[in-house]
């Protein structure tokens, strides 16, 4: 593909190479900050991959095993909290093991950058015992994936390359090389190893427990656990991107770098410990290496000093290890304002937001860009937790509050979302007798994570045509017969048809339909201004929350290098102020 | 050498960092470019590190390490000077962009925020790189006037930077995007 051996890749990218070099055919995923780029890359660059976003994360893993039971290698990629909902088949592939490798690559996000909550994959590994690989960088990131596909297979277990949003989303240096031919493993019809009956996975329970002492053993001697001898006073036990920022921060120390987080190498960790006056144990979030030291006898110092919370720095380690200040000589002391992300010039989902906010009513939730309506000046949603969990929400509120509770909220959720697990908890409502109101989102695209297609959209990952769901059709087809599409910027029918359903008494889905301002062929008519004239200063406008707009020298106005011309403002204002620029 | 990029989201950061990483690997150094992608980029504070030399550990650059910060947009530039090291520079962008909170009347943006920065006797460099881009004929090349600025800020040569910027860019831009970077290295 190219002559050039030597790259700046980032690490999601590496890992697309990874898989591409070990002879992976098969590659599927949830999109998912910071994990999203691993597949886009495979499906842009290498056709010899077969690729493909699945409505979630738990079909994305049950495709990867099926292509690995038969012989396939095999890769699926999640963000953290993806793993949570790919955990049912995650933790059976354990039992099962696998055919061809079976690679499961979930990206943590410590520090929350675009996250709810910031869980440690390990935890999970060390619960479904199944082995886990960290990478530091891009090269490992490449490196480690092509390791995983062998270890996979070599053990006949499923490996979890844990990536971190620093890993994920930086370039560093990769050198490349071919991709290996992979003669797929025959497949043996072999139901005492693929149906986990209680009868075959009692034993199977057993071959795992043996499998895992099998890696342990592995991990004392493989090159990816490395020990580096430095100076013997400080010895650092370390892995993932922690291990870059304790480097940097302690040059003169030795390290222990772990590469294979679960399971931990025990008797090398005590070798290390041997070596060294002072033991410190620098890892990201839960004190996995940490615990595990202690059950070792071992005394180190890990979280006392450190946090479970967030990410960590060059800054922070020095601090803490060797009580060396840093200080800045030009730190602004006065308080300036914060810039928070919020919703895009021309955002579709604005009137939604508007209107719900003008209505008062308790709103339920879901992950994408909408969730941006909770800050001020919208303050339209409530509550927010996971995939999917507005509806449910919404339901067990009105279960808990009786029918007329239900008058006085809805749930909202992307049309991504609403495919990835929304249509659970809509069936439950209509089976259930609630009389929910569901506004779903519909703007043509995964957009919080950069634009990828998904089931409603009719277009593949690579941007083939293909069968698109029909949401009204589908919601009509598990029993709501009450199904009504508006357009979010015709304000006044919105306002009526949220009215109207929320008094139904029986579950109603009104469908917001329209795309997503930042695709490329939404066209907006023009740019607007304001007649200063005419303008009452009633900051009607404002209330919208467009970044467009904004309230200066005692005057509104318009920022015309932002406004893309989407006319929301124009319904909002009662005094015909707001004009199409000539 | 450490050179932190910072803006808001939908300014072009990205790919500007995209462009450093290329100098710095044509120039034969080790290099790390870290990026934000997801939620952030919606409109928020952005920040991208670009760090390079013999041998770069951590990809982030912290509170008074970096050499130079280029900023896209003048308040962000303001809050990102505790990163500056002593003797950096900042080559800051004049344009403001009013944050959520100034914007529903929570906060007022600073006001006189380049004299603040001169009275910290920072050593600055300021650009009207929108102006210089909309003069270009596309206000999105914003981002390489801004390079074009830093390049004059460094030993590297012309031509390294200039072939970085045609590698990054989609064809039909290069032209704009070669001229927009020749205005911001001849201020």
């Amino acid at each position: 593909m190219t002559d050039q051996k030597r790259m700046l890749m980032l690490g999601n990218e590496a890992v697309a190479r990874g898989a591409y070099e070990a002879g992976c055919t098969v590659a599927t995923a949830y999109p998912g900050t910071p994990s999203t780029e691993i597949t886009e890359y495979i499906a842009q660059k290498y056709d010899e991959i077969y690729s493909e976003w699945a409505p979630n994360e738990k079909v994305a893993l049950e495709v990867a095993i099926g292509a690995s039971i038969i012989g396939a290698r095999a890769m699926c990629s999640m963000k953290h909290v993806g793993l949570n909902v790919a955990a049912d088949p995650l933790f059976t592939a354990s039992y099962t093991g696998v055919g061809g490798g079976l690679v499961i690559c979930v990206a943590d996000d410590p520090g929350m950058h675009s996250s709810q909550n910031e869980q440690d994959t390990r935890m999970l590994g060390i619960a479904s015992k199944v082995m886990v690989l960290e990478p530091s960088d891009s090269q490992e990131c490449k490196d480690f994936v092509k390791e995983a596909f062998s270890l996979s297979e070599l053990f006949d277990t499923p490996v979890i390359v844990r990536l971190s949003t620093r890993v994920s989303h930086s370039q560093s240096i990769v050198e490349i090389a071919d991709r290996n031919d992979y003669t797929y493993k025959k497949y043996e019809k072999n139901p005492l190893k693929y149906v986990m009956m209680p009868a075959m996975a009692r034993k199977r329970h057993v071959e795992v427990v043996k499998r895992l002492s099998k890696i342990k053993e592995f991990a004392e001697s493989c090159g990816l656990n490395k020990i580096e001898m430095n100076d013997t006073k400080i010895g650092v036990i370390t892995s993932g991107v922690a291990y870059q920022y304790a480097k940097e921060a302690l040059p003169d120390a030795s390290f222990l770098k772990l590469g294979i987080v679960n399971p931990l190498p025990e008797k090398l960790i005590i070798e290390f410990a041997e070596k060294v006056e002072k033991l410190y144990v620098i890892e990201e979030l839960e004190p996995v290496i940490e615990n595990h030291c202690r059950r070792l006898g071992l005394e180190v110092i890990g979280k006392e000093i450190f946090t479970p919370i967030g990410e960590y720095s060059v800054k922070m380690i020095k601090e803490a290890v060797l009580g060396e200040k840093v200080e800045s000589f030009a730190e602004v002391n006065e308080e300036i304002p914060l810039r928070p992300p919020v919703m895009c010039t021309g955002c579709p989902h604005r009137g939604v937001h508007y209107i719900l906010s003008k209505l008062g009513l308790v709103v339920n939730g879901d992950i994408g860009c909408y969730t941006l309506g909770a800050q001020k000046p919208l303050s339209s949603i409530h509550t927010c937790v996971c995939m999917g969990a507005s509806i449910g929400m919404n339901h067990g509120m009105e279960k808990a509050m009786g029918k007329d509770f239900s008058k006085k909220s809805v749930a909202i959720i992307g049309d991504s979302t609403f495919i990835h697990s929304g249509i659970t908890g809509l069936i439950d409502a209509v089976y259930n007798k609630g009389t929910s109101t569901i506004i779903i989102l519909d703007n043509s695209i995964t957009g919080m994570t950069g634009h990828q297609d998904n089931p409603a959209t009719g277009y593949t990952i690579k941007g083939e045509k293909t069968v698109a769901t029909d949401l009204v059709k589908l919601c009509q087809a598990v029993g709501v017969r009450r199904v009504k599409v508006v357009d979010p910027y015709d304000l006044e029918t919105l306002e009526k048809t949220i009215k109207e359903e929320l008094n139904a008494e029986e579950v109603s889905v009104i469908i917001s339909q329209r795309p997503c301002a930042l695709l490329k062929y939404v066209k907006f008519s023009g740019k607007k201004c304001i007649d200063q004239s005419l303008c009452k200063k009633c900051k009607a406008c404002l209330r919208i929350a467009c970044p467009s707009i904004s309230f200066k020298d005692n005057m509104v106005v318009i920022d015309k290098n932002q406004c893309v011309g989407c006319g929301l403002c124009q319904k909002v204002c009662r005094f015909g102020a707001i004009l199409d620029e000539e | 050498m450490n050179i932190m990029i910072v803006g808001v989201g939908g300014q072009g950061t990205l790919l500007a960092s995209r462009i450093l990483g290329k100098v710095a690997l044509a120039c034969g150094y080790d290099c790390k470019v870290s990026e934000v992608h997801g939620m952030s980029q919606r409109g928020g504070s952005v920040e991208t590190f670009v760090k390079f030399g013999d041998k770069v550990y951590s990809p982030i650059i912290g509170v008074a390490e970096a050499d130079i910060i280029l900023a896209f947009e003048a308040l962000e530039g303001y809050r990102a000077l505790k990163y500056l090291k002593r003797g950096g520079k900042l080559i800051i962008n004049t344009q403001n962009i009013d944050p959520m909170p100034v914007i529903v009347g929570e906060a007022k943006y600073p006001e006189g925020i380049f004299d603040k920065i001169r009275e910290k006797n920072v050593e600055f460099t300021q650009v009207n790189a929108t102006e210089i881009a909309k003069a270009c004929g596309n206000i999105k090349a914003v981002n390489v006037v801004l390079i074009g600025v830093l390049a004059k800020n460094t030993k590297i040569d012309k031509e390294v930077w200039i072939k970085a910027i045609e590698d990054t860019v989609p064809e039909k831009f290069k032209e704009v995007n070669v001229n927009a970077f020749l205005k911001g290295y001849e201020i």
